[in-house]
């Protein structure tokens, strides 16, 4: 492998952005690609599918073996809110193997006791999302129903293309959060990306079981997700 | 990635032993059948003194690709490495998990 490869590739895994490293094997050759390349023929087909399944494999193209090593950035999950689903959906998530953060400036919500061992923010979210921006490997779930907490998040959610970007609050609060998105100038395409009411539809009741809903929801996104179009 | 992670991480320490003026080697698995202890596409990362970090089975195959790797540092060409199920009369180096692994090994240049 060459140095500067190396050093680019290195870069681009810690920028948490997409990566294939295709190596030659039979020819000694290797190139970087990137998500938004553009590569044609069998090879390019082969680079699309590795991005959609993270899976690095290695594939025969006019008989000469590419080995293809996906590096995917790992999967996290920022929710806004310290609520009661927070508590739940934490743990369950960490068990499930994504980072987790959760974003409420609420202080009497956002306590160490409500939540040890999880990375907690009490700060509003443009400050919180300052410090470690939301990336298309990011999920956010918004879970406080206050306007002035979600709507920031759900919108840099939306600009940061975030594979999955959920809103708890019913139908009535959907709407009228959907006209304001409006308002602020995003498009239907996007507005329609937000998953309300958030999480799959199992008839959840309990908080905890609301968490299992928006688990599910959020790794249906990640394990079917299409690669962003080039 | 929190910086105990980054400090684990093979392609990073590779970078840096570079970086030192180490020479480097780069083992990946590149091909897996069956119960494989690591998957494809793990990285073993070892320099010019037999140091290495990362991995590439559970321990069973390392002292091997170590071994190959100096002779890849010396002579500068990639090694493609197969290893199978452990042959205990023949004292070859193996997987006990019964699967198999090839494992492409390179310079870093």
């Amino acid at each position: 492998m060459d140095f500067q490869l190396l050093k680019k590739l290195n870069a681009e895994r810690a920028a948490r952005r997409a990566v294939i490293h295709v190596t030659g094997v039979d020819d000694d050759d290797e190139q970087l690609v990137l998500e938004q390349d553009d590569i044609s023929g069998e090879l390019g087909e082969a680079v699309v599918r590795a991005f959609n399944s993270g899976k690095s494999s290695m594939v025969e193209i006019a008989g000469r073996r590419q080995f293809l090593n996906v590096y995917v950035p790992p999967a996290r999950i920022v929710v806004i809110g310290a609520v009661h689903i927070s508590q739940a959906l934490a743990p369950m998530a960490k068990l499930a193997g994504f980072d987790v953060r959760i974003i409420d400036p609420r202080t009497a919500f956002a306590t160490e006791a409500r939540f040890a061992d999880v990375d907690l923010a009490a700060e509003w979210p443009d400050e919180a999302l300052k410090a470690h921006p939301l990336d298309a490997y990011t999920a956010l779930a918004a879970l406080t129903h206050d306007p002035k907490i979600d709507d920031y998040p759900l919108q840099a959610a939306i600009d940061a293309q975030c594979f999955y970007v959920g809103a708890l609050g019913s139908r009535k609060t959907h709407a009228s959060r959907v006209a304001r998105l409006v308002e602020a100038g995003k498009s239907e395409a996007e507005i329609g990306r937000i998953s309300a009411p958030i999480g799959l539809d199992i008839g959840a009741a309990s908080p905890s079981e609301i968490a299992v809903a928006i688990l599910a929801d959020i790794i249906q996104a990640l394990r079917k997700r299409k690669a962003v179009a080039p | 990635m929190s910086e105990a992670e980054t400090i684990q991480d093979p392609l990073s320490i590779a970078e840096k032993w570079k970086q030192e003026g180490r020479d480097v080697a780069i083992a990946t698995v590149v091909q897996t059948w069956g119960s494989a202890p690591r998957p494809v596409g793990s990285h073993l990362v070892i320099d010019g003194d037999g140091n290495f970090q990362g991995s590439v089975s559970g321990g069973c195959v390392e002292g091997a690709v170590v071994s190959e790797a100096l002779d890849v540092i010396g002579a500068g060409k990639p090694k493609m490495l197969e290893f199978g199920v452990a042959d205990e009369t023949a004292w070859r180096v193996g997987l006990s998990c019964g699967g198999k692994i090839s494992v492409y090994v390179e310079r870093l240049v």
